[in-house]
């Protein structure tokens, strides 16, 4: 094609496309140029000057980030004038840097302790003071010493052209530039961590793992992520086993270079008080007390084998292993127990026989920024899957329609083409379903004929389900809320429809990294590993917890958080026999568990999940389990040989994905069951409560990891959000607080406003304690204002 | 965050959104960013200085990003972020000023009025700006600026007068 070209770089001949920097052909071809501002995930900046190179003909040297090849440009990166420009360059940024390297985190992974190394003089002809900058306080995930900064701008591009969320600015100029929020503001973005790793110097490092390790103490171990399906890929640095920090692994197909901050720093969890160190039993007397494995095993096997298997309930966490999983599946077999789920966040079951094998994107997250339209249905998108906001957009960024239907503004970083605002997502995606049937001419389908019915097409209806059909590629998104709802069966049916109707690809968003693993492995009552229909199907997640049953195995699951029900789901765990395999022990479960196994947390165990896309990504085991806990899948293995069930013997967890993955190999093509008929139902009266699983609350490590929880966002998931005119109605402010009570219990929170909030709606996060006692989350909630207005600041200090 | 129930436009006086509404429409659609300079002199002009609450309705009315209206406030010396007082001095000290007694147009200033460079007299009358680079009246030197007015070829007695006459 006429954009190669060929330009010469130290003599040797290089192939090269029209139109890109002289730094990318030689990035390509392993030569190196010193940079500082140069991130090829960002824009050009040219404002270190560190990159210079030589090019003959031209009269002083160039930046090599900003110099577009041409046709036989002869380039030079180690001739005397590009190392003399180099040189000059590296004096003046350190003019004003503190050289404190030995009090530095970034010390021995600096990239200008590197450089200057390489290109710095041993003497500065500069003698005057340097400058003090003062450092912002950004959060409990970032530490600054903003002295040390060298305005790269790097940090500044990646909050503009990446998260889009403008946070960090430069200030000031010249010599007085500075490089922060000028408001001393803490960054709010779920992403600001990468700002962490994009600094190449010592001003942005990781707050919690500050002083605590130098970079050559450290061994680099390859993780996955459990706690979205994006399934992030990780660096879990250990110093004699234990997770000292977590960094990303690049994988452009997956997370690119960028992971969420709750990938990043959910290790500090894993270290948290309430870790469960040793098996634990509760002996005649009811009281807890350590033992050892045998024997709190032979007391699980012991209480298990007393059951009548249809009188138990087996209950995982999503983010489990798919090893874990399968285990948990075969262990559910062995014993003869159709009572087996995953789906603790799911609210309606009805149609669990239509759902696809298992849930997803239907396409690669990297495909998602080719597409041309998108409809997002009940997704706080930043929130459940933070890279998969990033996807979409890049693809908004591309000229993608993407449009929502949500019970409030999640305030994506992105323009929306359609921003419905509708607490009854079923309504009005029968509206779109309604509209994409008009003007397509396919008929809405029989069975959803009845929640059609006389609903009102409107115009933003109709630009939804025009944008859908006219793109040539298209997705329509269906969110975690979605899985919460009562009426999730009727929502999924009408997306459906409205997918197959315009030729766009269904996706389904669910809570947990691995929930595509556990639909794989046949942690359901309905069906086997790789979907194959099993009757009588048993009891799924609600039913187990609606109808108290004689036996509970629970795999890391907090039934009070996990579960739709909230602390509901206690009650029949009461008076059962309850063994727990879990890393860690909380008050709750001492009150209802009988034995508790301490298990290892994603970075303790090796083991497998599957992605969005159905890709599959194994992980060896990063760091030593706490105390004496051990890998989920050995102890479901041992428990399995305690049991006498045939085939419970591997001797490594890729053994226990290979069995599964012969067992999905035999499995044909599986057909879903025909739709069946589903109405819509009509609204409650009063206040509607939209819950959901807020970002730092989605699964048990999450939720101890201290600075996830100090955030912003975690302290904003611990209110009750309302609309302004609900606010108005109710006499109350934001600041004020408020009690809840619903039939189960009771809660108190502050109150936050929202101008989104519609009135008539509360949005209660589900997943965190304050609000368990609520029970239920479709539960009708009344309130009564116990402070209309927040507190005077002057009295509390005294 | 937009969480924010307040408008931002119910900061701004209404003169101040006339005023900002006349520069957007000198700018393409979606270009309001360029109307930045010119709003900020307008709030500047009715408050004295900037406050951040100021700059803060003023990202939101032109719909930028709050960091993007503190970087330009704070890059330019003419946006005061810090109350001042009611009239402004700047004394040009850059090179031709420098030559021609511009230094000590800047050691007489601050000995009649008592203050350093960058402070305020204790009436609040009279502000002496920290630090000005060459204001392009070269040809004048040395020359100050007082609140919008150069004035050329100043001699002490020149400066006194000026001064003074400022109420
Ligand atoms: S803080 Fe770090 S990333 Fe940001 S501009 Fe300074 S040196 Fe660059
Ligand atoms: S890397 Fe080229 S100027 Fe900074
Ligand atoms: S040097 Fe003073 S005006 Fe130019």
């Amino acid at each position: 094609m006429s954009d190669e070209v060929r330009i010469e770089v130290d003599g040797v001949s290089l192939p090269a496309r029209k139109g890109q920097m002289v730094i990318e052909v030689t990035d390509e071809a392993g030569i190196y140029v010193p940079r500082f501002c140069y991130h090829k995930k960002l824009t050009v900046a040219a404002n270190c000057r560190m990159c210079l190179v030589e090019v003959e003909r031209a009269p002083k040297a160039l930046p090599a980030c900003a110099t577009p090849v041409a046709d036989g440009m002869k380039v030079f990166t180690r001739s005397e004038r590009a190392v003399a420009a180099q040189k000059a360059v590296m004096e003046f940024l350190l003019i004003n840097h503190p050289l404190d390297c030995p009090i530095c985190d970034q010390g021995g992974e600096c990239e200008l302790q590197d450089l200057a190394l390489g290109f710095g003089g041993d003497v500065s002809q500069y003698t005057e003071r340097k400058r003090i900058v003062q450092d912002e306080n950004l959060g409990p995930l970032i530490s600054t010493d903003m002295t040390r900064c060298i305005h790269c701008t790097r940090c500044v591009r990646f909050g503009t052209e990446i998260a889009g969320i403008r946070e960090l600015g430069a200030t000031g100029r010249g010599e007085n530039m500075e490089i922060g929020t000028y408001v001393g503001e803490t960054l709010v973005s779920e992403l600001a961590g990468n700002v962490i790793d994009l600094c190449p110097v010592g001003a942005l490092t990781a707050r919690p793992s500050r002083y605590t390790a130098r970079p050559w103490e450290l061994m680099a171990q390859e993780a996955v992520s459990p706690h979205d399906p994006v399934g992030s890929n990780l660096y879990v640095h250990t110093r004699g086993g234990k997770a000292m920090r977590v960094v990303p692994r690049e994988n452009e197909a997956v997370n690119e270079t960028w992971i969420a901050d709750r990938d990043r720093f959910s290790y500090r969890g894993a270290y948290a008080e309430s870790r469960l160190p040793r098996p634990m039993v509760r002996d005649a007397a009811g009281q807890w007390r350590e033992t050892d494995w045998e024997a709190a095993l032979q007391q699980a096997v012991a209480g298990l084998q007393a059951l009548e298997p249809s009188r138990l309930g087996m209950l995982a966490s999503p983010a489990s292993t798919l090893e874990e999983l399968y285990l948990f599946r075969r262990l559910a077999e062995g014993l003869g127990c159709t009572n087996l789920d995953h789906r603790l966040a799911q609210g309606d079951f009805r149609d669990q026989a239509q759902a696809p094998v298992m849930p997803g994107l239907g396409m690669a997250p990297a495909a998602v920024e080719q597409l041309g339209a998108v409809l997002v249905i009940g997704s706080d998108l930043r929130g459940e899957v933070p890279l998969l906001h990033l996807r979409l957009r890049k693809a908004v960024q591309a000229g993608a329609v993407v449009s929502a239907i949500n019970a409030r503004d999640y305030d994506y970083r992105f323009p929306l083409a359609t921003d419905l605002r509708s607490a009854d997502p079923a309504a009005s995606l029968a509206a779109v379903a309604q509209a994409v049937g008009e003007i397509s001419g396919k008929p809405v389908p029989r069975p959803l004929q009845a929640a059609v019915q006389g609903v009102s097409v409107e115009q933003a209806h109709i630009a939804i389900a025009r944008s859908l059909l006219d793109a040539g590629s298209a997705l329509v998104l269906l969110g975690n809320q979605i899985q919460h709802r009562r009426d999730g069966a009727l929502v999924r049916a009408l997306a459906d429809f409205v997918a197959t109707a315009t030729g766009a690809v269904c996706g389904r968003l669910e809570v947990g990294g691995n929930s595509a693993g556990a639909w794989l492995a046949g942690v359901l009552p309905h069906r086997a590993p790789g979907g194959q229909a099993q009757t009588p199907a048993g009891l799924d997640a609600r039913r187990m917890l609606t109808q108290p049953q004689d036996g509970y195995v629970l795999l890391n699951v907090e039934p009070e958080l996990d579960s739709t029900l909230g602390a509901e789901a206690l009650e029949p765990l009461a008076q059962a026999f309850v063994v727990c395999l879990t890393p860690f022990v909380s008050e709750r479960m001492r009150q209802y568990a009988d034995v508790l196994l301490p298990i290892g947390t994603f970075l303790e165990t090796s083991g497998t999940y599957v992605g969005l896309a159905g890709q599959w990504q194994s992980q060896a085991g990063a760091a030593r389990p706490l105390g004496e806990a051990r890998p989920g899948w050995k102890v479901l293995r041992v428990l399995g040989n305690l049991l006498s069930l045939p085939g419970f013997d591997w001797s490594a967890s890729d053994a226990v994905a290979t069995e599964l993955r012969q067992r999905l190999g035999a499995v044909g093509p599986v057909e879903p069951a025909a739709p069946q008929v589903l109405e819509r139902d009509p609204p409650e009266g009063g206040l509607q409560r939209l819950a959901s699983l807020p970002l730092y609350a989605v699964d048990s490590l999450v939720r101890r990891a201290a600075p996830l929880q100090a955030t912003v966002q975690a302290q904003e998931a611990r209110a009750a959000w309302v609309g302004p005119a609900e606010a108005e109605r109710l006499g109350v402010t934001a600041g004020g607080r408020i009690e809840l009570r619903t039939e189960h219990g009771r809660a108190e929170l502050p109150v936050h406003v929202h101008a989104s909030l519609a009135a008539g709606c509360i949005a209660l996060a589900g997943g965190i304690p304050e609000t368990a006692d609520l029970g239920a989350w479709d539960r009708p909630v009344q309130v009564r204002v116990l402070a209309a207005e927040a507190p005077d600041l002057a009295e509390t200090v005294e | 965050m937009s969480t924010e129930l307040e408008s931002p436009a119910d900061r701004l006086s209404v003169h101040v959104r006339e005023e900002i509404d006349a520069w957007v429409r000198q700018y393409p659609p979606g270009r309001q960013q360029s109307a930045l300079l010119g709003a900020l002199h307008a709030v500047q002009h009715e408050n004295g200085y900037l406050t951040v609450t100021l700059m803060d309705a003023v990202a939101d009315y032109l719909e930028l990003p709050r960091i993007s209206v503190y970087e330009v406030a704070s890059f330019y010396s003419m946006f005061e972020t810090e109350p001042v007082g009611r009239h402004s001095i700047s004394v040009c000290t850059n090179l031709s000023c420098m030559l021609r007694g511009g230094d000590e147009v800047v050691a007489h200033l601050q000995h009649k009025l008592g203050i350093a460079l960058g402070e305020t007299t204790a009436d609040g009358r009279i502000y002496l700006k920290r630090e000005e680079e060459c204001l392009a009246a070269c040809a004048g030197a040395p020359m100050m600026m007082v609140d919008h007015r150069y004035y050329e070829n100043l001699t002490l007695e020149a400066v006194d007068r000026i001064v003074d006459g400022l109420e």
